[in-house]
């Protein structure tokens, strides 16, 4: 049971990786009537030099032949040269991936404290700290992140100086060890805030309706009746009936604050995944932007994923299917 | 002393579209070691009356009058000795083959978290508890390790009167508790109800809208409309020949099984339950009734005892009855 | 049952949600705010012309200034008039907010029936499809379709159509296979209806509410995606939007402290946005009556 179970949610997240890839492809290479001048927009070539350009991306041949050598050289781990320097795409990727985890990580703890807000929300439906937090949460939805960014930005790195205006760390900082990771830590936290900000209201909201959800439910009624008091009845009923909803929708808001990232990284100059899209777009540099789409929906696929499994051994229901 | 005493109950539910009366006036007790069953249809307030005596109504639920529980007023207990009432003074079989079980907690766990929260074993004996408790309903001590999914629904019942029984309630609600159960399965729980019953001298509240299942379980019975008792007595004489009309409707409503004439015909009661919000004047059955007269759409009778069965306490609340039989 | 005494009915019960929807304040509010930003974005043009904000007319204008009685939100760096910019941005704004929306209700709507009433391997194919883009990251997907696609207003429209249709056909998908399970469906079939009078008689008008609700809360997605796509300069450069002013104010604006450059946009784009979600939840609790119920 529980094998087949693992094995489905396994084929269903590798046809949607496999989707992403021919997607990809077809996207730049097919869409495109020619390639090289979609991705040279802008740029006055030579014939010799299109020639020379096309044979180096692997442009030249039968469509089907360049499907089976994209997918060769990414099953190699090469996700070909950037416009930019002519380094590989995967370096360019690889540096920049670090702070964004950092970043996108810490962030997410913090906007996780929704989720034990909107439990509390729910509990106490129409109560003041509902109301409250309710429309707090639609207010921040309704923010671009990036403003929100701005913004923050303008109060309390511009006029007030309390962080720094961006960048991973201070411009020839010459600080090591502790202090070094200090000092990263204080540019980190704007935008980390300013991203938690932006989705403390979506996980608040998923948890308040899925306990509110629960509240219909007789078991709490049951577990009311054997005297339980009513603290314990939320933690130890409601709650772990709540989170299942909570867990599959937070792979999805995973997949946002990513996206989220990559204005708010450009505004704080953050370097990570996020500016490196940013600065992939205006280039444009093509084969930048192909492998990042390609890691960050990865990233999502496999969060799914894992959100799946976990769903599984949070609820019995699901495994025993 | 008298394990439950309702004294005038009144439950008033407040809900968007305003207050609905769901009980009007209840008057009921229950002696120690007696069976008493409450039936009606869906939305007369049987269900109501169940929570009403642990207090587990919504929150903003107007109550008044009395509920005594071995003569203390549960509705002016502290919480916390609330708490330490709730399944030991009284324990509620609810009807459990949809949502009543926890779906994300083993089943032993659920019935040991009641132990627990009364200390009733010593921990280390909790286990060996839940054995008993899970074998003395009929299920290997084995289902304690399993999900409520992986089990039936006459096994979840058999779970729900377990776990009802693990604190040595005084008195056991049974809520509907074989309504969802096919009519094999719904057999074999009553015969338990009523074997455990027997043999630890429960006191027992039986609700249900199946007057034919009380008159086996129950040795008193007493039948609800729109938020009152209509009728009451004991249950062979009241099943036998009911005074009140609805309870003559509701008594035909379920063949007897063997009876074939009572198969044969089967008489339905024609249209729906009243709407609590909106009850009719007078005797609230009157619209459906095939005896009202006149002066039922104005008259709301009280219970009135039935001549020749008062001294059982037979009463019912219609105007025909203690008038000459027609 | 004749056709006119179902539409009757029909009318009832919308006049019924509209009676409802009425005695909610909030949304009351939000309608309002919401014309006042539809009547400004169709007035633009009267009040305005397009070139008074052209670079090669605003000479004369001081670049950068705050708020005056001459520019009430003040310039831009390039002496724009910051409060024209922001009515003419509420136009494409909204324009882009409601085509996308529209593109993505058809697409949802056309791919959630065809899923729903024809069922078999149709159903399994478009459902697999539908799951693909519903975990593949929106934004990401949407980033790389607009850089390969030409810049413009339609390329937007197109990009967020594309990318947000499939919860909207998950949605109509299970409507329309619990309306197929009712009765009268089965009774329109075995009289020997089409299919076609099957979805526009029976399953269309069921859904129609539903589609509803799901358009309200839809639009603000959109609104902020073109924000979002503008201001990363995947817009359209020859027009405003909001997201393009705040793409241009940038972070220059903001070290500089020139906050009535970024500021007003970002003000409009939360006002819409927020004026949508709510009048979109009261629809939707207008109309499931397990959400009215507290």
């Amino acid at each position: 049971m529980r094998a087949t179970f693992i094995l489905r949610k396994l084929a269903g997240a590798v046809s949607t990786l496999a989707f992403v890839v021919v997607f990809n492809f077809f996207l730049f290479r097919v869409v495109n009537k020619n390639p090289v001048d979609s991705m040279f927009r802008g740029r006055n070539l030579t014939a010799s030099q299109k020639a020379e350009l096309t044979r180096k991306f692997h442009l030249d041949g039968s469509k089907w032949d360049q499907f089976v050598g994209y997918v060769r050289q990414l099953l190699r781990g090469d996700l070909g040269l950037s416009f930019k320097g002519n380094r590989p795409v995967v370096d360019v990727i690889a540096e920049a991936l670090w702070p964004t985890i950092l970043l996108v990580g810490f962030s997410t703890l913090l906007a996780m404290l929704g989720i034990g807000l909107g439990y509390r929300a729910g509990w106490r439906r129409g109560s003041r700290f509902d109301t409250t937090s309710t429309s707090l949460s639609m207010l921040t939805y309704s923010m671009p992140e990036f403003w929100i960014g701005m913004v923050l930005l303008g109060i309390f790195a511009a006029k007030l100086g309390w962080f720094p205006v961006g960048g991973l760390e201070d411009p020839g900082s010459t600080a090591t060890g502790f202090s070094k990771l200090l000092d990263q830590f204080h540019h980190m936290l704007l935008p980390a805030i300013v991203l938690a900000i932006a989705y403390v209201g979506e996980y608040m909201i998923v948890a308040r309706s899925a306990m509110i959800e629960t509240l219909r439910e007789d078991y709490l009624q049951l577990a009311r009746a054997k005297g339980m008091r009513d603290d314990d009845v939320r933690r130890k009923h409601a709650v772990p009936n709540a989170r299942l909803p909570v867990v599959s929708l937070s792979a999805i808001n995973f997949g946002f604050v990513v996206s989220g990232a990559i204005a708010v990284e450009s505004i704080f100059s953050w370097p990570g995944i996020g500016q490196a899209t940013y600065i992939a777009i205006r280039g444009p540099d093509l084969p930048v932007l192909q492998g990042l789409f390609l890691l960050i929906s990865a990233a999502v696929i496999v969060a799914n994923l894992i959100a799946d499994l976990l769903y599984g051994r949070l609820d019995p229901r699901v495994v025993g299917r | 002393m008298s394990v439950l005493e309702l004294h005038d109950l009144c439950v008033t539910y407040r809900t968007e579209g305003g207050k609905v009366p769901a009980v009007r006036g209840v008057n009921l007790t229950i002696e120690e070691g007696d069976t008493v069953g409450l039936a009606g249809e869906s939305g007369c307030g049987k269900s109501t009356i169940a929570a009403a005596v642990l207090r587990l109504l919504p929150k903003g639920t107007r109550v008044t009058g009395k509920v005594l529980l071995n003569g203390e007023d549960v509705y002016s207990m502290k919480p916390g000795r609330l708490r330490a009432v709730r399944w030991t003074g009284a324990a509620i079989v609810f009807q459990g083959a949809l949502h009543s079980l926890n779906p994300v907690r083993r089943v032993g766990l659920q019935i040991e978290e009641a132990l627990r929260l009364h200390q009733t074993v010593p921990v280390g004996k909790m286990a060996a508890r839940v054995d008993d408790l899970l074998e003395r309903v009929g299920l290997p001590g084995a289902h304690a390790s399993r999900y409520p999914h992986q089990m039936s629904g006459g096994q979840r019942q058999r779970v729900l009167i377990a776990l009802a029984l693990a604190c040595d309630p005084q008195l056991l609600i049974a809520d509907e508790p074989t309504t969802a159960l096919d009519v094999m399965v719904q057999a074999q729980v009553l015969a338990l109800l009523e074997e455990l019953q027997r043999e630890r001298g429960l006191s027992l509240l039986f609700i249900t809208h199946d007057l034919s299942v009380l008159t086996h379980t129950c040795r008193r019975l007493a039948v609800m409309y729109a938020g009152r008792i209509v009728e009451e007595g004991l249950s062979a004489e009241v099943f036998a020949r009911p005074e009140h009309p609805y309870t003559r409707a509701l008594a035909a409503a379920f063949p007897t099984i063997g009876d074939t004439a009572s198969r044969m015909n089967p008489q339905g009661l024609p249209g729906d339950p009243p709407d609590p919000s909106a009850l009719p004047t007078g005797c609230p059955f009157h619209p459906r009734c095939d005896r009202a007269v006149d002066e039922c759409a104005t008259a709301d009778v009280t219970l009135r005892p039935v001549a020749d069965g008062a001294a059982a306490g037979w009463r019912a609340a219609c105007v025909h009855v203690g008038v000459d039989r027609g | 049952m004749s056709a006119a005494v179902a539409w009757a009915r029909r009318r009832a019960s919308a006049a019924d949600a509209w009676r409802r929807l009425r005695r909610d304040r909030l949304a009351m509010t939000a309608l309002i705010v919401l014309v006042a930003f539809v009547v400004m974005a169709l007035i633009a043009p009267l009040v305005s012309d397009r070139a008074d904000f052209d670079a090669i007319n605003t000479g004369g204008n001081p670049t950068n200034s705050s708020p005056s009685g001459q520019f009430v939100l003040g310039t831009d760096g390039l002496g724009r008039s910051m409060a024209l910019q922001v009515m003419w941005g509420a136009r494409i704004s909204l324009l882009v907010g409601f085509s996308a929306t529209v593109l993505m209700i058809v697409l949802g709507v056309v791919v959630g029936l065809a899923a729903g009433f024809f069922g078999g391997w149709i159903d399994a194919v478009l459902m697999r499809i539908t799951d693909w883009f519903m975990v593949i990251p929106f934004l990401p997907l949407a980033i790389v379709l607009a850089s390969v696609l030409e810049r413009g207003v339609g390329t937007i429209v197109l990009v967020i159509g594309i990318t947000s249709w499939p919860s909207t056909a998950r949605l109509i998908r299970s409507q329309v296979l619990s309306i197929r399970e009712r009765l009268y469906v089965d009774r329109a079939r075995a009289l020997g209806a089409g299919k076609g009078h099957i979805i526009g008689r029976h399953i269309l008008p069921n859904v129609t509410p539903l589609i509803l609700a799901n358009t309200t809360l839809a639009v603000p997605i959109a609104i902020l995606t073109e924000t979002t796509l503008s201001f990363l300069g995947l817009g359209d450069p020859t027009q405003v939007s909001w997201g393009g002013l705040l793409e241009r104010a940038g972070t220059t604006a903001v070290k500089a402290g020139y906050w009535w450059e970024y500021l007003p946009p970002g003000v409009g784009i939360v006002l819409v946005v927020l004026a949508f979600t709510i009048i979109g939840r009261a629809v939707e609790e207008v109309l499931d009556p397990r959400l009215r119920a507290r």
